[in-house]
Formats: structure tokens, sequence, C-alpha cells
């Protein structure tokens, strides 16, 4: 079973109205251990990939990934552009050309986009950031794909890990990006990253589900 | 060289007082967002460093989380002869810029400009 361009579409669009719906929220949980503003950094962004997103709908799915990645860097202003950025970037490298996805595609693009936000920020597991939750999210596609779910099951999984690793985010201390200035003060609260990180992947599924 | 930070005031100030140790030397100050918010962005940073790049290279002060991420970003955007000629620097971005204009002033090369600046940070405030 294969995931078509126009539903990746779609998934870009409901992507874009749920950073904007969990504006606020995205933002008093950065005021909690950061600088405020991950809510606004996310919702300028993905604005911006609705602005430019008319002019790649027709194009192959990698261009259209890699617009969403151009975008999220040009207008973020903070450290989730150039890591979703990236993330998007590989996204579009793994998916040049293609007209339609397949489970396989899609497990390499989660692979992909995980590590190049590795490669990029320099975190791993445990320090509190949106790697808690896309990593955990990688593997359970991985897994899944592994038993021939069909994509919709992939991600169902993929969200019920990014899910699990966000909330594991809570007892962490921080040891990477702003919250990291805060030391012990980051203990207790959740990581906006890792929260952004799975409204990206449930919207993933939302159009999945229909 | 050019100063990166997320504040274009915190960026020009930085560049004002460092620029004292050595008129000469070509900086350049970068901060914050297309739309004037706090942060950093990779576009930005990536034409300051066009303005100042000479045979010399161009070295890059930053500040905090994603100046360093949009900096190195801005740098993989530069052509591949360029992207030799830029270097960043784990400086403190005050201290770093006043040792740098220094450095640089006194004809040092990349390499050594941007360890001298690096050393800024065990240099002792208190006397
Ligand atoms: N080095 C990193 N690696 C992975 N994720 C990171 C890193 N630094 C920050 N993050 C993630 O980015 C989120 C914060 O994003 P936001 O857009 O608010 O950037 P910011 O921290 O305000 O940026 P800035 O570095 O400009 O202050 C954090 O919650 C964390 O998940
Ligand atoms: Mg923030």
């Amino acid at each position: 079973m294969k995931v078509a361009k126009d539903q990746i579409v779609a998934m870009i669009k409901e992507m874009a109205a749920s950073v904007a719906e969990n504006k606020k929220y995205l933002t008093e949980l950065d005021s909690a251990i950061g600088d405020g503003d991950h809510g606004i950094n996310m919702d300028r962004g993905f604005r911006k990939v609705l602005e430019r997103l008319p002019a790649v709908e027709d194009k192959d799915v990698g261009s259209i990934f890699k617009n969403v990645g151009m975008s999220l860097i040009s207008a973020v202003g903070g450290a989730a552009g150039p890591l979703y950025g990236t993330y998007f970037m590989e996204f579009g490298k793994v998916a040049a050309g293609k007209e339609e996805l397949t489970n396989g595609d899609l497990e390499k693009m989660l692979a992909a986009g995980l590590n190049g936000i590795k490669r990029r920020g320099k975190a791993v597991v445990g320090e509190k950031t949106m790697v808690d939750a896309l990593e955990p999210a990688a593997e359970a596609f991985a897994a899944a794909a592994a038993k021939d779910k069909t994509p919709l099951a992939c991600f169902q999984a993929a969200v019920a890990a990014a899910k699990k690793g966000k909330e594991a985010t809570i007892p962490m201390l921080a040891k990477k990006g702003r919250a990291h200035y805060l030391g012990e003060r980051s203990i207790g609260h959740q990581d906006p990253g890792a929260t952004s990180s799975e409204l990206i992947l449930a919207s993933m599924l939302k159009v999945l589900e229909g | 060289m050019v100063i990166v930070s997320h504040s274009l005031k915190a960026a020009e100030g930085i560049k004002e007082i460092a620029q004292q140790m050595g008129s000469d030397v070509p900086l350049a100050a970068v901060g914050g967002t297309a739309d004037g918010r706090i942060g950093t962005d990779p576009l930005m940073i990536k034409k300051a460093i066009e303005g100042v790049m000479g045979p010399d290279g161009v070295l890059l002060l930053v500040d905090l989380g994603s100046a360093v991420m949009n900096a190195q970003l801005a740098v993989e955007m530069l052509g591949d002869e360029d992207q030799e000629q830029v270097v960043l620097s784990n400086a403190p971005i005050l201290e770093g810029a006043v040792v740098a204009v220094v450095e640089s002033a006194m004809g040092h090369d990349l390499e050594r400009v941007k360890r001298a600046a690096e050393e800024a940070s065990h240099m002792e405030k208190l006397l």
C-alpha cells in the first residue's frame, strides 16, 4: 500500500493547521524552560510553508518536502528552524523523483530525517529534545513496517512512540538548547520540541485515518 | 569577521566595541530574524559573510543555540570555494571579537586569529 502525493500535500497542510492550533500551547511549554517562542517560531515557519506550497504541489514528493525544509530554515528563527529544516530536507532527499511513497520510503525518510537532526544538533536520546520523540517514532515505524503493516498502522505505532517519548522528557534534565541553561530547573517540564514533533507525526497519521 | 547574535542590537554593539581595536578590519554584524524578532536567520548570515568575504577568509563569532546551527547552515549554502575560507569559532562572542580584531589587525592568519579568540574564554577579568 502506498501514500499518494495528494495525501502528502494534505499532511503538510495538516501540520501547519496543527501548529497554528497549538501555537499558544507550544509557547507556554517553551516559556517554562526556554525563551517562550517555540509556538511563534513554528507558526511563522509553517505559514511560510503554506505560502510556498502551491508553487511546488505538482512537483515530485522530494521537491515538495525540500520546499518545506527550506521554508522552515528561512522563517522559523530559532533552533527548530535548522533542525526541522534539516528533517524535511532529508525527507526530500529520500523522496526525490517519487510520485508516491511506499512503507519502505517512509521508513527511510523518518530515519534520514532523525539522523539529520542528530547531526545538526548533536543531541542523543535522553537530553530532553525533539530527538526523544523522533527517535522512538522512527524505530516504531520500522518495527511495524518489518511486520508488513499498512502505512496507517506504521504511523499509528510511530505516533504512539512519539507520545511516549514526549512524555518521557518531563523528568529529564535538559542537556541541549535553551533549557540546558536552566540546569535542575528544567526537570518536571515537557520539552516543547518533543511536543511539536509529536504534532507533526500525528498530522501525517490524521490524513491516513481519513 | 561576522558577529552573529540573536539580537541585532547586541551584534551591532559588539561590533562597535571590537571595531575600536582596529578600524581597518572588515566587520559585519547580523542578528534577529528577517521580521525583526529575536533569533537567527541563515540567509541573513550568508549575506553578511559574502559582504566581508576576502582573500584572508572570514571568522564567525556566534552567541547561543540556533546561532551556531544557522551559521553552519549559512556556510553550507556558500559555494565550495568560499566554504573553505570560513571558520566558525567557539570563542565568547564579545571578548572573542575584541581579541580577534587585535590579532587580525596584526596581520595574523585566520587559524591563528581563531585560536586567539577562543583563548579569550580563559582570560581573567577580575584583577
Ligand atoms: N541541539 C539540539 N538538538 C535537538 N533539538 C534541539 C536542540 N536545541 C534545541 N532543540 C529543540 O528545540 C526546541 C526549542 O525550539 P525553539 O524554536 O524554541 O528554539 P530556541 O531554543 O528558542 O532557539 P534559540 O537557539 O535561537 O534560542 C527545544 O524544545 C528542543 O526540543
Ligand atoms: Mg525557544
